[in-house]
């Protein structure tokens, strides 16, 4: 088998709870049709690997103008969640928990446990050298699974010949 | 729709090579596939992986997916990937007679 490996690498810049699954999804994806798999995780994205924040990631209702209410069950089209009302406190828990329930509807696992079967399946995790410098951030924050902190220099050697794809 | 010869049978297959009947099936088969798919020798976990994905899809023919395989079967991710390299739902629905896997988890 001299047949090259195909190789795809993930930048997941963003920490909300929907910003989460593309890479998840497509990285398990990738796994299960045995490509390699790379994630470096930078800024926000960072929440996605802290022990911290993981289990805590939202959606906001507030600026996101395809959140509308019929998503919630209640019939209304193309209505959406009135921007004011979404300053309401509770409304990002609201809107996050709807998410959480659905995802566990559709038997999608949650974050962290999303995460452990891709580094089971071989995907590696990488923090981004320049965010945890400036969150002060330690490699004790982060989950079981990072393989270490690189900088974007390292990144790109490690990918050479990869697909990336930023979130 | 294609047929090909595995193991001295001939069976019908789709155009990814998924055998489309799963009664066609038989463990020399398996046998061969898993060699062809570099899965190499087939062990007692590997039979029993198989045989979960052969009750699984019972009579309809839809394989597993691996998030089925691992929370139903008792094989956790890591074993199946070292079981069945580079893509094991795939691959373990390919040696077990069964179409391709459908679902994104």
């Amino acid at each position: 088998m001299t047949e090259q490996t195909r190789k795809v690498a993930f930048i997941c810049s963003k920490g909300d709870l929907d910003m989460a699954y593309p890479a998840l999804v497509m990285g398990w994806a990738a796994l299960g049709n045995g490509i390699d798999v790379t994630i470096f995780f930078t800024f926000w994205g960072m929440d996605l690997i802290r022990k911290l924040r993981q289990d805590h990631l939202e959606i906001a209702p507030v600026g996101n103008t395809s959140m509308k209410m019929s998503m919630m069950g209640v019939n209304t089209g193309n209505l959406g969640i009135p921007q004011i009302a979404g300053v309401l406190p509770g409304m990002t828990a609201f809107a996050t928990k709807l998410m959480k329930d659905k995802m566990a509807k559709l038997g999608v696992p949650p974050v962290g446990e999303y995460l452990q079967m891709l580094v089971d399946g071989g995907a590696k995790l990488y923090a981004c050298k320049m965010s945890v410098d400036m969150f002060g951030l330690k490699m004790e924050d982060f989950v079981d699974g990072v393989c270490d902190i690189v900088t974007a220099g390292d990144f790109m050697d490690m990918t050479e010949g990869a697909q990336i794809i930023f979130i | 729709m294609a047929t090909r010869t595995i193991a001295g049978k001939t069976v019908q297959v789709n155009e990814e090579g998924f055998m489309t009947n799963p009664s066609e099936w038989s463990k020399e088969i398996a046998v061969e596939i898993a060699k062809e798919e570099g899965v190499g020798e087939l062990t007692p976990t590997h039979w029993k992986v198989i045989e979960f994905c052969r009750q699984d899809a019972g009579n309809g023919g839809k394989a597993p997916t691996l998030r089925r395989i691992t929370s139903v079967a008792g094989v956790t991710t890591k074993e199946m990937f070292a079981l069945f390299p580079k893509g094991p739902a795939k691959k373990v629905a390919r040696i077990s007679g069964l179409g391709k896997p459908e679902g994104c988890v």
